[in-house]
């Protein structure tokens, strides 16, 4: 009995992708604008989150999906207390959201009487780069105090964005951050990518920021 | 750290393809994996070894291609390979103007199979 080979070709996060797909599908028939918000731990996902929809709230409504790697509620709580309906999802102990986490933080939400969907993905540069969430945008926060060479060291996740933000820029007179150096960086990766600079505590560049997202909710509406 | 997941996918195609050509037995699995996809080998192994196990794919060997980065240069038309994941200018002409012209594939290619023959003649 000799081994015999059978060709396959098949993409390894096929089955991930295919479970995207359907959210993608479920979030286009409510008519919802779902965004994947990435960024390593501490750039400001949850205050760009808090800061957002306290801008949108008269206009839009809105939910959260929060990825967490334990079961604390301390995002989720700050959401909710802000008057939004938030989930909580416990990766459990998992780097990243997937798809089919996603789909099941998706059926605890209103999507039928919602405009806009902020998921805040784990923070992690490398691994929720890996998983489509089904989500309309990838947007990732990147802040200053982490360094003008992220762009370089983590390719993957810039490949992928549609919008990148750029936090905490209130801090850049104490900082060593080259933000041409940065931007080259960003442009090799996702030539014309839009991006955000702000600081959301003091409310600079947040104007744009919205400005932007609430034209993305206003084109799905129509679509 | 997300191998878990990417390994758990990995036997779960290798599975199905193996099922339907009746096979009893899969000694061989190649993978390609490119340089600009983040997949550690060594933690995709270990895991194999734990999630493989009671499968028709116990015992399997992975084998990995690696398919080096090549980017392009748009300033000067220079082609080039990315020695480590990381990005640099191109080496002729300093430009960060650059496509990635491969290194992205991740995909399951083959595997080898052993299977009962009850058709063959003796």
């Amino acid at each position: 009995m000799s081994p015999e080979r059978v060709t396959i070709v098949e993409k390894i996060m096929d089955a991930n992708d295919q479970i995207a797909a359907l959210n993608r599908a479920r979030f286009d028939r409510a008519g919802v604008f779902a965004v994947n918000l990435m960024a390593s731990p501490g750039a400001g996902k949850t205050t760009l989150i808090l800061e957002t929809i306290h801008r949108l709230a008269p206009r839009l409504r809105m939910g959260v999906i929060e990825g967490d790697t334990a079961p604390v509620t301390i995002d989720a709580d700050k959401v909710t207390a802000a008057g939004m309906p938030a989930v909580q999802i416990n990766t459990g102990g998992d780097c990243h959201l997937d798809g089919m986490m996603m789909s099941r933080g998706m059926d605890q939400l209103p999507l039928e009487s919602l405009d806009l969907v902020i998921v805040e993905n784990v923070g992690n540069l490398i691994c929720p780069a890996a998983f489509n969430l089904g989500t309309h945008a990838n947007v990732l926060i990147a802040s200053i105090p982490e360094g003008d060479d992220k762009p370089y060291k983590y390719p993957n996740i810039y490949r992928g964005l549609q919008a990148l933000i750029v936090s905490k820029t209130d801090l850049l007179p104490y900082i060593q951050f080259n933000m041409d150096y940065f931007l080259k960086g960003v442009e090799a990766l996702n030539p014309g990518l839009v991006h955000f600079p702000v600081a959301a505590l003091r409310g600079d560049g947040m104007d744009a920021w919205i400005q932007w997202l609430e034209a993305q909710v206003a084109a799905k509406k129509k679509a | 750290m997300h191998e878990l997941s990417v390994t758990e996918n990995i036997l779960a195609i290798a599975e199905k393809h193996a099922r339907k050509a009746g096979a009893t037995r899969v000694t061989d699995i190649h993978i390609v994996i490119g340089q600009l996809s983040s997949i550690v080998d060594d933690s995709v192994q270990f895991y194999w070894d734990m999630i493989s196990e009671g499968t028709l794919c116990t015992g399997a060997k992975l084998h990995f291609s690696r398919k080096p980065a090549q980017m392009h240069c748009r300033a000067c038309q220079h082609t080039f390979t990315l020695i480590r994941g990381e990005l640099i200018p191109c080496p002729e002409c300093s430009s960060m103007d650059l496509r990635i012209v491969s290194g992205e594939e991740f995909f399951l290619d083959s595997i080898e199979i052993e299977r009962d023959q009850p058709d063959q003649e003796p």
